[in-house]
């Protein structure tokens, strides 16, 4: 292996090398410092003699003397095995749990794209016990559906209640790889704990990047853990469940980079490319032909400044298939989980004969309603209460009532689907029959006011 | 020797290349990564590859096929799906497994595949470039026309008919052997005779296009809206029921799974004409957002030069194009990679050029063979943010003739197709009111305009319903919200996962139309009587005309008597 130690500049999280040979796109590099520590990096570019490498754990004191830098000739690998449930990794896919690690074999972490022709359309029903996703915005093996949150909200307890209760119909492996980048310490250890509680943890592999960790990491971290879960999926027949949080963080990550190295920034500073890189994560959640397991994602993004149209959920939401989004104002009314229904959508339909006949239809008029009354209350505090015909009145107690019975379940409660459908037809029955026009007759006789 | 000088994601510096010219396609370093030449400084090529390059190699040789970026034209187009670069996803897939691996090839059309060609000329005849040669039944839908092949004219000196493999030799045009495989450059628009104009609308069986915002074969068309507004299953809803001959899809960018119902859904949808599966008359290009983003690039053009192969042989296609945004951020991704003074947001300063050169390359013709035929282009754009003055949407208006806006209010409202009636517009209607009006029902125009002006009056009514109140309002205006409110729940939204309301036939377009129409009319009689409005919007009648479209003609026909009868 050559050693190098002629290094040109250090910018940022870059480094850049000169004179050197045979470096190969995306290779990883070792840096050895004078006191022995060593950093590990990423080929970013290479140009004729020239290599820019980008340095996961920043360049904090780096010097242009004395550093010695090797080339793996490989690019970044993950080592799996059997046995990586129960365990923590570093955000680079190291163990730091001071326990032994046999990989079975190493995988490249980068991925390659499942050919959209070996994939089977995501329709098996994951039920979560939370009547807003499971009625309106159901979860489908093999999805992508994030979270849609801002500051401030418990996003965390409900991506923690998801995967404590999250239960497929057939009795199929399930295990949850959580994915941990730029959050904090108390948030992590909520989710061990939570985890730790409910017996979950030794179904569940950890790959932590914290917030005090080195944020160029944050890079590698989802696509560590979206390797391992895969290798679990496909390979060892799980089901997955894949949390990744907080996906903001890791496009800054990607910004920082970027602007370290003086690329053409896209909207707000955020590389052109981030819809590619983005795809390229959420991409691989699926289920492929003739595989035992699925990965299923449930990514949790914090929007900057309340913003939906911001790069990141915005880039996010082109990609993922719909998405949850929890609203401030639900959470000051104590309605637990917070679940804005409006903006909140699912674009995979459950696969027929799994539910009850009148699942879909009963979502439609729900949201309907609801959506009608919202726009009421907003008409109430303008010309108030008197103004509105009696048709109108019903809507807006609707909305109401709707948010107080339907949304709000608490954190630690877990409802069938039955029991959804319960409660969802007996806020129906404030309706009459003319109103409910998204229902077929057929479906209102056999429900309707029973 | 050729050799690598630089990479940088999937832009690639070689110097020494053999016999560079820009556009060639390249075999990039030791794993033969596909890529093409985009630029030439002194002795060295940019490439742009069109694969991952990931583990490339400082000094790794770069090989010229010297031929340009093509695609194979043949029978056994239709029902294939391919990548961006034209590569059958099926074929991929038994070389590589579940995962599409690096550096490998395959041919856009099967060589072992026997076709029966019936020869439509005989030894003797002088034919020309375009010209129809002879047939192939290729589906159970369309019957493949094979074309004299560009530049070859002359006399036809030997015809084989029979079963052929697409290489065979199945005629001799002067001294040339002409077999049914061709080759064409994907960037470069295949010829024809004329441009002429469209005269006849593309029917989709969806009100709120046919009805309102009407499309021709041949027209372009653009559908942008935020995530989460239906730009896809808009799309798909067209490509499955529009009265096109062919469709070609192009997934440029989307997710996977959107791919994977593609496929599933096609096979098993029956053509609303002829009976026949849906996928018989369909190519799909699916190049999803994970695969590499220069094939991205690649694969709008990929598409349109398969659709304009099958436009010369005389048939209309559609070809849609989903999304053009994602196109758009691959010529960006690119531009930033070569380092090119970046335009608006980013994008390169061609930006406008590019969309421009694509959707012009749609229209109706007269090919080189004398036929009419057509390409309608349906262009899904992805705004950021849901803003339209982004400007991929804004140099895509400039371009097109429809735009259907998507509006996220009406998609929360889960009004489908949620397409902004106010702000949409058509500008075909002149040419498709005069076929609606001779060829559905005479009163067409009459009951669209009727409706259009309805619904803009609503708006201005609703602003003055949110000062004052409805019940304060006048009789007559609170029952015109009340016809709106109809217009809009019971016409323009659509239920497309219902068996009968998927597809609505012009005729029964027509039938509700008037049902509309006429209770506008005798409602207002019913009003100047003295019925108060809401005594109307109580009736069991409102309710009888929501179910109007999930029920058969008569019964429209039914209620349309009994209203004429007058409300009471």
């Amino acid at each position: 292996m050559k050693v190098y130690k002629s290094l040109e500049s250090v910018k940022g999280p870059l480094v850049v090398l000169e004179n050197v040979t045979g470096v190969a796109y995306k290779e990883i590099a070792k840096i050895t410092l004078k006191n022995g520590r060593t950093l590990t990096g990423q080929v970013l570019e290479v140009h004729n003699d020239k290599a820019v490498v980008q340095v996961f754990e920043g360049t904090q004191g780096i010097s242009l003397k004395d550093v010695k830098v090797s080339f793996s000739g490989e690019t970044a690998k993950l080592g799996v095995s059997k046995k990586m449930l129960g365990r923590v990794f570093d955000g680079k896919g190291e163990p730091i749990d001071g326990l032994a690690h046999y990989p079975d074999k190493f995988l490249d972490i980068q991925g390659e794209p499942i050919n959209p022709s070996a994939r089977i359309q995501p329709e098996q029903f994951i039920q979560t016990g939370i009547s807003t996703i499971d009625l309106l915005t159901p979860l489908i093996r093999g999805q992508k559906l994030p979270i849609f949150t801002v500051n401030g909200l418990p996003h965390n307890k409900l991506a923690a209640q998801i995967a404590r209760q999250a239960t497929v119909l057939d009795k199929a492996k399930f295990s949850v790889v959580f994915c941990a980048m730029g959050i904090s310490q108390s948030e992590k250890d909520f989710f061990i704990e939570t985890f730790k509680e409910t017996g979950a943890l030794a179904n569940t592999a950890l790959f932590l990047n914290l917030a005090s960790d080195p944020s160029v990491e944050r890079i590698m971290t989802p696509r560590a853990a979206l390797t391992a879960a895969e290798y679990l999926a496909y390979e060892q027949g799980h089901h997955v469940l894949v949390i990744l949080s907080d996906m903001t963080n890791y496009c800054e990550s990607l910004r920082e980079v970027s602007a370290a190295r003086q690329e053409v920034p896209g909207r707000r500073g955020y590389p052109g490319y981030m819809y590619t890189d983005l795809a390229l994560l959420y991409e691989r959640a699926g289920v492929i032909e003739g595989a035992k397991g699925s990965v299923t994602q449930l990514p949790i993004l914090t929007m900057p400044g309340d913003d939906k149209t911001h790069p990141v959920p915005d880039l996010t939401g082109y990609i993922t298939e719909g998405q949850i989004i929890l609203s401030r104002e639900l959470y000051k009314k104590s309605i637990m989980p917070p679940i804005n229904i409006l903006g909140s959508l699912s674009r995979l339909k459950v696969g027929k004969g799994q539910l009850r006949d009148d699942c879909g239809a009963v979502a439609d008029q729900l949201y309907a309603c609801y959506a009608t009354g919202r726009e009421l209350r907003d008409l109430v505090a303008v010309v108030g209460e008197g103004a509105l015909t009696d048709r109108e009145r019903v809507y807006l107690d609707f909305a109401e009532s709707f948010e107080k019975q339907f949304v709000h379940q608490t954190f630690d409660k877990n409802r069938t689907i039955m029991q959804t459908l319960g409660v969802a037809w007996k806020l129906l029955g404030m309706f009459e029959r003319t109103e409910l026009k998204k229902i077929s007759p057929k479906i209102l006789e056999k429900y309707h006011k029973q | 020797m050729s050799s690598i000088i630089k990479i940088s994601g999937p832009v690639v510096r070689a110097k020494n290349v053999q016999h560079s010219k820009v556009g060639d396609v390249v075999k990039v370093g030791n794993l033969g990564l596909l890529g093409e030449i985009i630029e030439i400084v002194k002795d060295e090529s940019v490439i742009q590859v069109y694969e991952e390059t990931d583990g490339l190699n400082i000094g790794e040789k770069v090989v010229n096929t010297r031929l340009p970026l093509s695609v194979e034209l043949g029978p056994g187009l239709l029902t294939s799906v391919y990548d961006g670069v034209q590569r059958p996803l099926d074929v991929l897939k038994q070389k590589s497994g579940n995962f599409i691996g690096r550096g490998l090839t395959a041919p856009g059309i099967d060589r072992e595949k026997k076709w029966d060609f019936k020869p439509k000329v005989k030894v003797g005849d002088v034919v020309s470039s375009g010209q129809v040669l002879g047939e192939v039944k290729e589906t159970s839908l369309i019957t493949h026309r094979v074309l004299v092949p560009h530049g070859v004219n002359g006399k036809v000196t030997k015809i084989f008919k029979g079963s052929h493999f697409v290489e065979d030799t199945i005629a001799v045009i002067g001294k040339e052997k002409v077999s049914m495989l061709q080759k064409w450059p994907v960037k470069s628009p295949r010829p024809y005779l004329k441009k002429t104009t469209s005269s006849e609308p593309l029917i989709t069986g969806q009100r709120v296009y046919d009805a309102f915002f009407p499309t021709v074969k041949g027209g372009q068309c653009a559908i942008p809206g935020p995530f989460g507004c239906g730009k896809t299953v808009t799309q798909q809803a067209i490509a499955k029921w529009c009265d096109a001959d062919i469709i070609v899809y192009v997934g440029c960018g989307e997710r996977g799974n959107e791919m994977t119902e593609v496929l599933r859904d096609f096979p098993e949808l029956k053509d609303p004409k002829s009976g026949k599966p849906l996928m018989d008359r369909t190519v799909l290009i699916a190049n999803t957002s994970n695969m590499p983003v220069a094939a991205r690039e690649a694969s709008v053009y990929t598409g349109m030069a398969i659709a304009e192969y099958y436009r010369d042989q005389g048939y209309h296609v559609a070809l849609m194009a989903d999304s053009t945004s994602r196109w758009a951020e691959a010529m960006r991704e690119i531009s930033g990679r070569l380092e090119e003074m970046p335009g608006e947001e980013g994008y390169p300063a061609y930006l406008a050029s590019r969309l421009a050169q694509f959707y012009e390359r749609a229209g109706m013709v007269k090919t080189l063979a004398k036929k009419d035929a057509s390409i309608t282009v349906i262009g899904a754009v992805s705004p950021a943010g849901g803003d339209f003055s982004e400007p991929v949407t804004q140099n895509t208006l400039k371009i097109v003739k429809v735009f259907w806006a998507l509006d996220a209010k009406l998609a929360a409202k889960r009004h489908y197709w949620a397409i902004n009636w106010l702000r949409s517009y058509s500008l075909y209607t002149d040419i498709t009111d005069k076929w609606f009006n001779i060829n559905v029902g005479k009163n067409w125009s009459m009951y669209r305009e009727n409706a259009m002006a309805l619904l803009q009056k609503e708006s201005s009514l609703l602003e003055i319903a949110q000062l004052v109140g409805k019940d304060a309002m006048p009789e007559k205006e609170q029952f015109i919200l009340l016809v709106a409110r109809i217009l809009r729940e019971d016409l323009l939204q659509q239920n497309a996962f219902d068996e009968v309301d998927k597809y609505c036939p012009l005729s029964k377009q027509y039938l509700l139309f008037e049902a509309v129409d006429t209770f506008h009319e005798e409602g207002l009689k019913a009003i100047e009587k003295g019925v108060p409005a809401n005594k109307i919007e109580r009736m069991k009648l409102i309710e009888h005309i929501g179910r109007l479209k999930y029920g058969p003609d008569e019964d429209v026909k039914k209620l349309i008597k009994v209203m004429k009868r007058g409300i009471q």
